[in-house]
């Protein structure tokens, strides 16, 4: 029985907004809150913490973020875990986030001029006051672009949890071409609501660039 | 031990106390192969003010940055106001409360204004209430006669100025001792002044200073001793006059020949 795209399948579409969003709010507030820890072990002196950092890192980094859905899905069953799809999904993706984010924000702690850290150590600062008053105040200004950046490329990954069953607006975008046939016209709209989220964002980050350029020049 | 500082037969110009404040011995480090510091030895007496010259890559700069371990040195001791560095943390956390530091390049905190740069040691090391550590650092900025900048930030002021505001942040720390490395060779040649008479009025103050720095002017007006470095040793110190007028090595009239020159 094939219905006809009605004016109630938009809505539908469009309430699918609603968990992309709060996916994508939930993966980014936990990747971000490891992704710091991740960011601070990999800059660690001890080499241990670096080298552990580092491996996190590789790892989530060297393989396909649907494989880290699958294994995260599948795995928590096999252990005996009755882990439901929005709760995998949000797993998966804060460890995904949380590796890249970790990446990102190295660099940009790196970027504090060594000449800080000495000051600061000088005056008597220990390593949590050092970064907290010092370090991390620099490095979240450098930090602002490339992780608004990021989050695009996270919204966009939400995508993939479609495939594990989390009704999402790609899954909803799945369910409604399932009723109507009429691919092109669904996923059509899909990608529209898809770049209606990504587009600000995109031009925000960019903005944020210009602004950080100007106020380093 | 005893340095060529109480071997000389030139009287010191002025009194300085017995008491030691740093106290480096056999102090050896190497950076992989290079031998940076080899075996120094050197005593500083409370009070006293000493200017460390030497061609770049003597290992001037890591000598003093030894002392409050921003460099970690591989053999031999090093002892400040009494307290010995080793693995205690707590001991390296002590002597960098009694040791400031002036950077060549200010290294001043470029998201605090210029009193928050003053105020964060004292808060949250010595934890010093918000309104008292403002007291303490508009005493000092004051003090480097730059009172006014206060609410400003590091980047909308001259180099000399940052490198005051630099020196008051150290003192806010009511440091025992103040190291300087190269305070002035970043600075446009008219700022120069400024900074040195800062620390000129530091040193009449009493402040125990230990200054890496080329200028010879400086040199011949404040410090008690000049220690000459070259490859990683200390070869020659002495008062100033006996260090200008009659150095005793080969290397130092080198050196002395060099700089004074042009």
């Amino acid at each position: 029985m094939i219905r006809a795209f009605s004016y109630n399948e938009f809505l539908f579409l469009l309430s699918a907004v609603q968990w992309t969003l709060a996916l994508s709010a939930i993966a980014f507030v936990g990747g971000a809150t490891v992704g710091l820890f991740i960011a601070l072990a990999r800059t660690s002196d001890i080499k241990a913490v670096r080298l552990a950092a580092t491996g996190y890192i590789q790892l989530f980094q060297g393989t396909p973020l649907l494989m880290q859905l699958f294994l995260v899905f599948f795995g928590a069953t096999v252990m005996g875990l009755d882990l439901n799809p929005w709760a995998a999904a949000a797993l998966g993706l804060t460890l995904n986030a949380s590796a890249f984010l970790g990446e990102i924000w190295r660099g940009c702690i790196q970027a504090v001029p060594r000449g800080q850290w000495e000051a600061a150590s000088a005056l008597g600062l220990r390593y949590p006051g050092l970064m907290r008053y010092v370090i991390l105040p620099q490095a979240v200004k450098v930090a602002v672009p490339p992780t608004v950046g990021f989050l695009v490329q996270l919204i966009k990954s939400t995508s993939l949890a479609a495939i594990i069953g989390f009704t999402e607006l790609t899954r909803a975008g799945q369910i409604v071409n399932n009723a109507t046939f009429q691919p092109f016209l669904v996923f059509g709209i899909v990608a529209v609501l898809y770049f209606l989220m990504c587009w600000p964002l995109s031009l925000l980050s960019a903005r944020l660039e210009r602004r950080y350029a100007l106020a380093t020049r | 031990m005893a340095s060529a500082y109480d071997t000389t037969d030139v009287p010191a110009p002025r009194p300085v106390s017995g008491e030691v404040v740093i106290r480096m011995a056999g102090v050896q480090k190497w950076y992989d192969s290079f031998h940076v510091l080899k075996d120094i030895e050197l005593e500083v007496h409370k009070g006293e003010r000493i200017v460390i010259c030497g061609p770049s890559g003597s290992g001037k700069s890591t000598l003093i940055r030894c002392i409050n371990q921003l460099e970690k040195h591989q053999k031999g001791t090093i002892t400040v106001n009494g307290v010995t560095i080793d693995a205690n943390h707590r001991h390296l956390d002590q002597v960098r409360r009694d040791v400031g530091m002036v950077f060549q390049q200010f290294n001043l905190f470029p998201h605090l204004t210029v009193v928050e740069n003053c105020m964060l040691a004292p808060m949250r090391v010595r934890g010093t209430s918000k309104q008292e550590a403002r007291d303490i650092a508009m005493k000092y900025l004051a003090r480097v006669r730059i009172p006014e900048q206060a609410d400003k930030y590091p980047g909308q002021l001259s180099g000399g100025q940052q490198q005051r505001v630099a020196i008051a942040r150290s003192l806010c720390m009511n440091p025992k001792v103040m190291l300087f490395d190269e305070p002035t060779s970043a600075l446009d040649p008219e700022m120069v002044k400024e900074v040195l008479d800062t620390m000129i009025g530091l040193a009449e103050d009493g402040m125990t200073m230990l200054c890496v720095t080329h200028e010879m002017g400086f040199a011949k007006s404040v410090a008690d001793r000049v220690i000459f470095m070259d490859r990683g040793e200390i070869v020659e110190q002495a008062t100033p006059a006996e260090f200008f007028t009659n150095p005793r090595s080969e290397r130092t009239r080198n050196f002395l020949g060099q700089i004074l020159t042009h």
